[in-house]
């Protein structure tokens, strides 16, 4: 069998089980780790395929969370709507913020993109209608295209399963493209590329705008699905956990963001009992991935098992 | 009208003390060694949390404190240096950011753990207490001596980067290491020496700080997103660059 057959059946595999797994796991909790692995897949996008470690994302995943709950809340849209504004917001904001964040590079970015999401997290903090340190609460979950309910716990998970399947999609096919591949091109030697003819700011903007917007995507969702826009999504601990889960997971592997975000969210789920030692021991993994699995879990399988799994990436 | 201005300066340089001890050992770490230290702010509040630890446990005053609280940090930032980050030398600097990360979150975590997140008092020096009348405002004694040790450190550093021969090898690795180690210096032995001398300066912020802020093992947290600003405008890795946009920093913010 060849591997993207193989791939296929995979897949296929995993849809099924992500169908049935509200019957056997609370869905709830299923919505959340779905939601982060979105927004993990979002970042990697940045950080695995363009090389460009933002350490500002919470600021997409949170100012969604807002604007799609005030858009259900206050102008009683309909969820597909709330969530649409709200990718539209964190759109807008990564094209303001990306301009001027791509004319650097490395920890210069890194620098920026954490300087523009404390301004955020501060303007977010002082605006009224965020609701400060309340949030935006009672956010209703509305009907789907006005039709069906979802304030079901069930239906409400079929959507967001394929809202995420949505958003890992076209993560996907942004990658295997042609637009994917002169990513890489930046990655590896962005002198090489503008040589070669390349607009490297243009794509890196691209890159930056798509990666916000996914992140905006699941911020929304999460917004909808926990009735509730909170500050803990816009402040940086949101922004150094997506990076934790990505690390965990593995940079530049499509799945690896999404295993990731699964692990963390299950392990602040299951050590909840523990207390501050949860952050205890994520502080341990981060060090221990930085400094002995800088591949991560996926991108160290598929280093030792080539031939099973995607074409390995180089994570540089 | 000059009289409120005054101290409205001198209010904000009390802050930009802060901002300029801790944002100089950032610059002198990022110069060398291309890394962003995240763990900065988690040294500046194990310097403050050491010297409460040792006027509770050992009896050891503040004198003690500002003397041996600097020290150890110091020779426990030359352990993380030479067991952790000298391992990542040879990747991307990104990847010594991450490693500081977590190193802050798990420090910062640890403190939490052992000591909560409410804040433990810490007594002003008994010399340095009471208040001078400075004829446009009545300035607490310790304060004046808080602005004064940050300003003489600050230059102390700037004049020994700027003038001295141990400066310009200093200088000279940042501009070129592999260049150094040719003429015969050990270049290792002076990055472990700078990221050293850059946690105990946050160690010393940290114990400057301890008694005008409660003791917290959040404390750091707070106060190193803005120094990260500091480092930034004032040029990454610029060492007059952070000390001017330190103060100038906190004056601003007293203004406003």
């Amino acid at each position: 069998m060849t591997s993207a057959g193989r791939q296929r059946i995979a897949l296929l595999v995993a849809v099924v089980l992500l169908c049935a797994a509200p019957y056997v796991a609370y869905p709830i909790f299923l919505m959340k780790v779905m939601c982060f692995a979105l927004f993990a897949c979002a970042f990697n996008l940045l950080l695995g395929y363009a090389g460009l470690l933002s350490f500002g994302h919470a600021m997409f995943f949170g100012v969604a969370g807002y604007a799609s709950a005030h858009a259900a809340k206050v102008w009683g849209l309909t969820p597909e709507l709330s969530i649409g504004f709200g990718v539209l917001v964190a759109a807008a904001l990564g094209a303001v913020v990306g301009r001027l964040a791509i004319r650097l590079a490395g920890i210069y970015f890194a620098m920026i993109t954490l300087a523009f999401a404390q301004m955020i997290y501060f303007y977010c903090l002082q605006t009224p209608f965020t609701g400060g340190e309340n949030g935006i609460q009672a956010v209703p979950r509305g009907k789907l295209l006005g039709l069906i309910s979802l304030a079901d716990n069930y239906s409400l998970y079929y959507f967001v399963l394929a809202v995420t399947l949505g958003g890992i999609a076209v993560t996907y096919r942004a990658v295997h493209s042609p637009f994917g591949e002169v990513l890489a091109a930046i990655r590896e030697n962005e002198p090489r590329a503008v040589s070669l003819g390349y607009h490297t700011d243009h794509h890196k903007l691209i890159a930056f705008v798509l990666s916000a917007a996914l992140s905006g995507l699941a911020g929304g969702t999460k917004a909808i699905v926990f009735q509730l826009a909170s500050l803990t999504d816009v402040q940086w601990p949101t922004s150094g956990e997506v990076v934790l889960m990505t690390l965990v997971g593995g940079i530049g592997t499509i799945t690896g963001p999404l295993v990731g975000a699964t692990l963390v969210v299950m392990s602040e789920d299951l050590l909840a009992s523990l207390g501050g030692w949860i952050s205890v021991i994520q502080g341990f993994f981060f060090v221990l991935c930085v400094l002995l699995f800088r591949r991560g879990i996926v991108g160290s399988l598929a280093h030792w098992w080539p031939r099973r799994s995607s074409p390995p990436s180089s994570s540089s | 009208m000059s009289s409120v201005v005054l101290s409205q300066l001198l209010l904000g340089l009390i802050n930009g003390s802060f901002y300029a001890l801790l944002s100089l050992g950032l610059a002198l770490i990022f110069g060398l060694m291309k890394i962003v230290n995240f763990a900065h702010g988690a040294l500046y509040m194990l310097g403050a949390l050491l010297a409460w630890l040792m006027l509770e446990k050992l009896g050891l005053g503040y004198g003690w404190a500002l003397l041996l609280s600097p020290l150890v940090i110091g020779g426990l930032s030359a352990l993380v240096e030479i067991g952790l980050i000298r391992r990542l030398r040879h990747l991307d600097p990104l990847y010594g950011l991450l490693l500081t990360f977590g190193l802050a979150l798990l420090i910062q975590a640890l403190a939490v753990m052992k000591y909560g997140t409410s804040g433990q008092p810490y007594p002003v020096p008994k010399f340095l207490v009471g208040a001078d009348n400075l004829g446009f405002m009545i300035l607490p004694r310790y304060r004046m001596w808080v602005i004064t040790a940050s300003i003489v450190v600050c230059l102390a550093v700037w004049a020994v980067i700027e003038k001295t021969r141990l400066g310009s090898t200093l200088r000279a690795a940042a501009e070129n290491p592999r260049l150094l180690e040719a003429f015969g210096v050990s270049v290792p032995r002076l990055v472990t020496a700078t990221y050293a001398f850059g946690g105990a300066l946050a160690a010393f912020a940290g114990v400057l700080a301890a008694p005008m802020q409660q003791v917290r093992p959040l404390m750091g947290v707070d106060i190193i997103i803005v120094v990260f600003a500091v480092v930034t405008v004032g040029g990454l890795g610029s060492i007059g660059g952070s000390i001017i946009t330190g103060f100038a920093l906190g004056i601003a913010e007293g203004f406003t």
